[in-house]
């Protein structure tokens, strides 16, 4: 029998493997035969895919089968599952295997989903196309020369090439809503503190958050409700009584739409705007209404997240340290051994951004690139929910070109970190983004899809939902 | 910067760098320093705390697994292990 892989959603299967449709045996099997190596979208296929699949079906006999039981996920191979390989796209982290699952792994394995495997990704997230992977390069299902962007390039693919269902990804300053628009595939970015980041490798814990990537709205949401929400194990996760409080606000009949255009000038493509017109003209078909909003500083959003993402991540990132877990080459003494064990276990953007954020912390530089970075985040902060009180939702393009060729930015990083220009500034003031398909661009022959950013005010994920929803029907 | 800077850098970070990876690190500090450094355009004032309530965000001990069952998966991962006992060079 043959499953549909490309129009499977999460309640089609689900309602298969209740009637018999086919089980979730044949349906993780039709995931694995159709994974092709070439696209290296996997660290680590897990061996046991076909006996959770058993433990699913035997849920679907006995009744306790719930909307997620069977369904096949691919995890970012930066998010813990125990006793599996978990890298972070590091030699440092090469042969270590998890000691506990992270809160949402334990959240979905409750529910009896099946995991696929680890999925590629940048060396510990620190990237925007995949490439700086100990693995290899994840390469882009559209176009086989071009990335698929970053750092979740491996979890994109993953959902676009029908290697998962579903897959969970990373967020620090777009690596979810990056790679989504790369593959042309739906990815959510959801409020700093929505989901529990506990037993995910921290990269910037001021920004950190993991979130899913699906086909359709209705799969990421159906995954981000079972993954979100309080947890003891991460001080950061927000209460559920403050939630369901916001939640409450959310009015269905938001119609107002805000366009930073002063935003949208400069080094970003013509094709790219083009097709963002066209996602304007539709929301007025839909009868949203459009405004033109300013958010004065937005534009040093980048700048302020490449002072404080470095500096977070080279303090989380001393723990690796070659004494407790992950990679150890020995030097002559103890101070050898950390120089050793890090300088051949880290790759090299992460000894840059190690080194970049060790300087902005010390002493002499600290006011005049932390603190500074920090006042203008709040400044930010404050101008994007000003703008929400006149709008309901902001857009832009999710990035300012399409996928781009394997080694194009690699030699440049301030040309790799542009990349994320547009995604940046959700993370920086912890509201929630999606990126939805927005068509596609002909580039050497080659059909590249395109993104489309919404965000909306913290903790208002089901407004993006909705609005999400009504562009793409 | 100069090389000696990156060098400071290095150690502070405990990280081992090449001599060719230190000229190249340099010229890329310049560049990405450059790019950080449009912030400084910006007229912003102090950095006024906004913390609401401080709160115990810390978990209290109540929950306390029972002894010894995530010893041997955590002594799995150690690199050196003698008798139980994570082994790292002597510090003095």
């Amino acid at each position: 029998m043959k499953i549909d892989l490309e129009n499977l959603t999460i309640k089609k299967a689900h309602e298969a493997m209740k009637n018999g449709g086919f089980s979730a045996r044949e349906l993780a099997q039709a995931y694995l035969n159709n994974i092709d190596k070439d696209l290296n979208a996997f660290i680590v296929v897990f061996d046991d895919v076909l006996e959770q699949a058993d433990e699913a079906d035997k849920r679907f006999k006995d009744g306790t089968a719930e909307l997620l039981t069977g369904i096949p996920i691919a995890v970012k191979n930066n998010i813990l599952i125990k006793g599996k390989k978990t890298t972070a796209g590091s030699k440092i982290l090469e042969n270590y295997k998890a000691t506990y699952d992270a809160t949402v792994i334990k959240r979905l394995k409750e529910k009896g989903v099946v995991f696929i495997g680890g999925t590629n990704l940048d060396e510990f997230a620190m990237g925007s196309s995949t490439e700086n992977s100990a693995f290899g390069v994840t390469k882009n299902p559209h176009d086989k020369t071009r990335v698929p962007g970053g750092s979740s390039g491996g979890s994109a693919v993953a959902v676009a090439s029908n290697y998962a269902l579903v897959a969970l990804g990373s967020e620090t300053g777009g690596s979810i809503r990056q790679p989504a628009s790369f593959c042309g595939v739906v990815g959510l970015k959801s409020t700093y503190g929505a989901v529990s980041r506990y037993g995910a490798a921290a990269l910037g814990s001021s920004l950190d958050q993991i979130s899913p990537l699906g086909k359709n709205i209705e799969d990421v949401e159906i995954v981000f409700d079972c993954i979100k929400g309080e947890d003891k194990m991460d001080s950061t996760s927000i209460p559920d009584k403050i939630y369901k409080e916001a939640e409450k606000d959310v009015n269905e009949n938001k119609k107002i739409i805000g366009i930073p255009r002063h935003f949208l000038k400069e080094g970003i493509d013509k094709e790219v705007l083009e097709n963002f017109e066209n996602s304007v003209n539709k929301f007025k078909e839909l009868g949203y209404k459009i405004k033109e909003i300013e958010l004065p500083n937005i534009e040093y959003s980048l700048a302020i997240y490449y002072i404080l993402m470095p500096s977070e991540a080279s303090t989380n990132l001393a723990r690796y340290d070659g004494m407790r877990f992950g990679f150890l080459k020995e030097g002559e003494n103890l101070l050898g051994d950390y120089m050793k064990t890090k300088g051949e276990g880290f790759g090299k953007e992460v000894r840059r951004r190690i080194i970049l954020g060790t300087y902005v912390l010390s002493a002499g530089y600290y006011d005049a690139y932390y603190n500074k970075a920090q006042v203008l985040r709040k400044m930010i902060r404050k101008e994007i929910l000003k703008a929400f009180e006149n709008v309901d939702a902001i857009i832009t393009p999710t990035t300012p070109t399409p996928a781009f060729k394997i080694g194009e930015r690699t030699k440049n990083p301030v040309q790799m970190y542009l990349a994320d220009i547009f995604t940046v500034p959700a993370n920086i003031t912890n509201i929630p983004a999606i990126s939805i398909p927005s068509g596609f661009v002909n580039m050497d022959g080659k059909e590249l899809p395109l993104g489309l950013q919404i965000m909306t005010p913290h903790m208002q994920e089901k407004l993006l939902f909705k609005i999400s929803r009504e562009v793409l029907s | 910067m100069e090389i000696k800077d990156i060098e400071n850098l290095a150690k502070l970070s405990r990280i081992e760098l090449s001599d060719d990876e230190k000229k190249e690190l340099l010229g890329e500090m310049d560049s990405i320093l450059g790019f950080v450094e449009q912030i400084q355009k910006v007229e912003t004032g102090e950095n006024v705390s906004e913390a609401g309530d401080l709160v115990n965000v810390m978990r209290s001990d109540e929950d306390t697994h029972e002894s010894g069952v995530f010893t041997d998966d955590i002594l799995a991962e150690v690199p050196k292990v003698e008798n139980g006992f994570v082994k790292v060079k002597k510090i003095l």
